[in-house]
């Protein structure tokens, strides 16, 4: 029987559907409740903190000052001119953006402690803030930090020698300069951590509605000063992650505090407001992109100009470079670029700090490069389709311009593949009738590869204090013959104890309900990294077969022994092992091997527990998503009408699952072109506060998504699995701008700015005649 | 202190609460009922989605006193004592209509209602209702899958 490639139903379904998950909100019922005072201003000097005059018994407020002692949150990078901007933890100098904490409530309830909040005396000497790009860049701007000189925090740079050359020597030059909006990840649980302490051990138990559970574990105690074997860290069922979970952000750190100083239990559940403003923000991006391209189409020399707004702080422990040195290494993407240019800068603001959003630079660079491909394919007189395929890596494996190595994919087939499901020739006709009424219906492609599944050694290469990268899994086989799996990712939704169980399954010969993932907790798990960057199945299930087959191995020497035959000629299957005419129950197997040892202990020891590492190198998934959408010119609302995906992520391991992330994703791509935004006025202060101010789109806004698989194998990981996490929010932006663009043609304008919402659309096109 | 007296998934209850206290807290917090979730507080999400006197309501939106002699359903209600699910949680699992869970308790109460409703369902007024709630992992297409099986399932899918 095999498991891998089947629609296993998940695992982990039945309780959340029957209201039985535990979320830390759940969790925190009957904790003393810790509220945040949030700064109102951008910029300023604290000048007075105090607490109310009067408070009630139970309640407790606690500044930077009573904390005195605690570090710093200061990850690091040694390259890139990286500036090492300090965050303290609570403020006791400066506030740096709206919503800081600067203090926290304690009260036996959360709406006590708000009370108390109400009547704090917190007074600011405010100060001119620096937000946007050209008030961080002016010459003479105030300083956000002053250890940033002109407020630039990274800056990486590559020019090859006689680059400009090779520009000027151009056929055509096509240039391009956008801007991408902010955005918040929003997962519809917000952060929110509980931290206990246990007077028996003097441990403490942080529960906390996270991405990383083991950095946040050495992350905080490193802060603390405090032993880290004296803290446990469980990351519960997680409501959604996407990336903004990832960060030590200060409230776990004074959580753990209290809980260790106060000897309590103390929880904080982030409201919307608080995680709209002052949880994590990315993309808040400009690029000026310039391109040389030879007569026939092809691309000779590509210069990018990368600005990131990082906001105030550098994120642990992904530092605020993430989003400029992503840009810089991944913006050739799936095109051979032999000659590239790049200078990508993180500029600090007194905005809210930047973490990775799912696909973190990757739907800004491909907007980039794929809005270019079309601009260049209009001068050129192509079709979209034909530049590209002019231009696509078709052998392997390539080496990229930034000397990343592609593996074996299907860039081209993808896009054959996309052009042949649409009728491109159909939907011209159609745009053309329906242009005569004027009605504007568009076609737009965004062609990417996504890198997927890198260990250690693609992250050392950007030179982070911190090197994520490998997974680590424990397994072992009770004397039932139940198999539990401990693994050092920890999965927030994407059904990772279905998948890895299928896995291990297929390896054993077991029914997937024969085995538990254990995850989310440093109790009880290896040390590990996470979910993140489309990595958990690659890697983590690349982990899991090295210790399953470890482990099969095992079982097969055992049975050996007990049938007295060859190791070799042992199959595990269907629960048995089977040799020829004899076979034994893996179960009954198992338990000799825990009970009756002396059986069995010279062929394979004392007991059924093996380790599997992986440290992949890392792999290239790639789609190709083409949208068609109908641009009201009256109103500038844009309705999708149709949603392709022709996806290759190696081999799927459960079709359900990887279709269910590439939906989820696209939605949150076509969300980041068309919707979402989250905007501050000139001031600092953010306007978009709540969900019905950042609009996030609901069911009447997200179009059926259309998903075809192309199934590379790939030498690069050993499950043949590629990694999909983040491809859907990757394309959605470059293919649904384009398709507004293509839409828009005949007003001769051009989106260079998303999400495209109503005004902007309208803003481009007001008293603009169409050509007929 | 105020007193209520209302029923939660057909049990009587009885509790105190502040008059500022939410329905969504009070279940939460004075029932036990943690399956009801709060995404927004503000009236956008619908994760606190839960029926009263057979209507769908915010919960955050609604005070826990306002729920006197009301007669509440939540998620906990849905599955048999047993814990075997229905058919509309049943059709979410089957077509993979959650992945974090954390919208799944509202736009199963959603969509209890949307079911229990005597005209039945088509596409467009599927999609109408559930447009209600709001989902950051699934993409919605599943949920709405999942909604239309257990219409088809139970006979009150009307083609469009
Ligand atoms: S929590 Fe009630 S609508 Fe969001
Ligand atoms: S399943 Fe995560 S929000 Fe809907």
């Amino acid at each position: 029987m095999n498991w891998v490639g089947r629609r296993l139903p998940r695992s982990e379904d039945p309780p959340l559907l029957r209201g039985e998950g535990r979320y830390v909100p759940d969790i925190a019922i009957g904790a003393r409740a810790v509220r945040f005072l949030r700064s109102p201003v951008a910029a300023g000097r604290i000048l007075a903190l105090r607490p109310p005059a009067e408070m009630p018994p139970g309640c407790l407020f606690v500044t930077g000052a009573d904390m005195a002692g605690v570090q710093p949150i200061k990850p690091g990078l040694r390259r890139f001119n990286y500036r090492a901007v300090e965050q303290p933890v609570l403020p006791t100098e400066r506030v740096h953006f709206v919503g800081q904490a600067i203090a926290a409530m304690v009260a036996p309830s959360a709406a006590l402690a708000e009370d108390l909040l109400e009547t704090c005396e917190l007074d600011i000497a405010a100060e001119d803030p620096v937000v946007g790009f050209d008030a961080a860049l002016t010459p003479g701007a105030p300083l956000v930090h002053p250890i940033a000189p002109g407020n630039v925090a990274v800056e990486g740079e590559l020019r090859p020698e006689g680059f400009a050359e090779t520009l000027a020597a151009a056929a055509h030059v096509v240039e391009f300069a956008f801007r991408s909006g902010r955005q918040s990840a929003m997962p519809l649980e917000g952060r929110g951590g509980v931290a206990e302490y246990d007077r028996a051990t003097g441990r403490i138990r942080l529960s906390a509605s996270a991405q990383m559970p083991h950095q946040l574990r050495t992350g905080i105690a490193q802060l603390l000063g405090m032993p880290e074997a004296d803290l446990q860290v469980i990351a519960p069922d997680v409501g959604g992650g996407f990336g903004q979970k990832i960060a030590l952000l200060p409230e776990y750190p004074v959580l753990v505090w209290l809980a260790r100083k106060h000897r309590g239990r103390f929880a904080w559940v982030e409201d919307r407001n608080e995680n709209l403003i002052a949880s994590a923000h990315s993309r808040d991006q400009r690029h000026a992109l310039r391109a040389g391209f030879d007569a026939e189409g092809r691309l000779l020399a590509l210069e990018a100009d990368i600005l990131a707004d990082v906001g105030a702080f550098s994120v642990f422990p992904t530092t605020c470079a993430v989003e400029p040195l992503m840009a810089l290494a991944e913006y050739p993407g799936p095109y051979k670029v032999p000659a590239y240019a790049v200078r990508a800068r993180g500029v600090l603001t007194h905005t809210c700090p930047m973490a990775p959003y799912r696909g973190v630079s990757r739907p800004v660079i491909t907007f980039g490069i794929e809005r270019l491909m079309d601009r260049a394919a209009a001068v050129l007189g192509l079709a979209p389709d034909e530049i590209r395929r002019r231009n696509l890596h078709d052998a392997f494996p390539a080496r990229s311009a930034t000397g990343m190595v592609l593996d074996e994919a299907s860039y081209i087939e993808a896009l054959d593949e996309a052009m042949r499901i649409l009728d491109v020739p159909a939907f011209r006709a159609r745009q053309e009738a329906a242009r005569a009424e004027g009605r504007y219906l568009g076609l737009g492609l965004s062609v990417f590869n996504e890198r997927t599944g890198y260990g250690t050694p693609a992250f050392a290469a950007r030179s982070m204090d911190v090197v994520p990268g490998y997974e680590v899994v424990d397994i072992a086989m009770l004397p039932s013959g139940e198999v539990e799996a401990r693994i050092g990712s920890s999965p927030h939704g994407q059904g990772l104890r279905t998948t890895l169980s299928q896995i291990i399954a297929d390896r054993l010969g077991l029914d997937p309900g024969a085995i538990r993932i254990i995850h989310g907790d440093t109790d009880r798990t290896p040390y590990g990294w996470g979910s993140f960057a489309s990595r958990s199945l690659v890697i983590g299930g690349g982990a899991c077969q090295v210790a399953a087959d470890r482990l099969a191995d095992k079982l097969r020497r055992g049975a050996a022994r007990l049938l007295q035959c060859e190791p070799s000629e042992v199959a595990l299957r269907d629960g048995q092992a089977v040799a020829g005419a004899a076979s034994m129950p893996i179960a009954e197997l198992a338990r000799l091997a825990h009970q009756r040892s002396e059986l069995l202990s010279d062929a394979i020891g004392f007991n059924l527990a093996e380790t599997g590492q992986y440290d992949p190198g890392g792999t290239f998934s790639n789609a190709c998503h083409a949208a068609i959408v109908e641009v009201e010119a009256e109103t500038g609302h844009v309705r999708v009408e149709r949603y392709l995906v022709v996806e290759d992520a190696g081999r799927i391991i459960n079709p359900m699952i990887a279709d269910g992330q590439v939906q989820g994703g696209v939605a949150q791509g076509i969300a980041n072109a068309l919707f979402e935004e989250v905007i501050y006025a000139p001031d600092g202060t953010p306007l978009t506060g709540t969900l019905a101010d950042y609009t996030p789109p609901t069911c009447a806004e997200i179009p059926e998504i259309e998903i075809h698989h192309l199934e590379t194998i790939s030498e690069a990981t050993i499950t043949g699995a590629k990694g999909l996490g983040e491809g859907g929010s990757i394309g959605a932006p470059a293919a649904i701008v384009n398709a507004i663009s293509d839409a828009l043609s005949p007003f001769g304008v051009d989106v260079a700015e998303f999400p495209a919402t109503p005004p902007r659309i309208r803003a481009l096109i007001r008293g603009r005649a169409p050509r007929a | 202190m105020t007193e209520v007296r209302f029923t939660v998934n057909g049990t009587a209850q009885c509790v105190e609460v502040e008059p500022r206290l939410t329905l969504a807290d009070m279940l939460r917090e004075e029932c036990g009922l943690t399956g009801t979730h709060l995404g927004c507080e503000h009236g956008v999400c619908g994760a606190c989605t839960v029926l009263m006197d057979g209507l769908p309501v915010r919960s955050c939106l609604v005070f826990g006193v306002q729920a006197e002699g009301a007669e509440i359903r939540t998620v906990e209600g849905l599955a048999a004592a047993d814990g075997t699910l229905n058919v509309l949680q049943r059709a979410f699992q089957a077509q993979h209509g959650l992945q974090c869970g954390f919208c799944t308790p509202g736009f199963l109460m959603l969509a209890t209602w949307l079911l229990e409703q005597k005209e039945g369902v088509d596409e467009a007024r599927l999609r109408e209702v559930l447009a209600s709630n709001l989902c950051r992992c699934t993409g919605y297409q599943n949920i709405l899958a999942a909604v239309r099986v257990a219409a088809q399932e139970i006979r009150v899918w009307r083609e469009g």
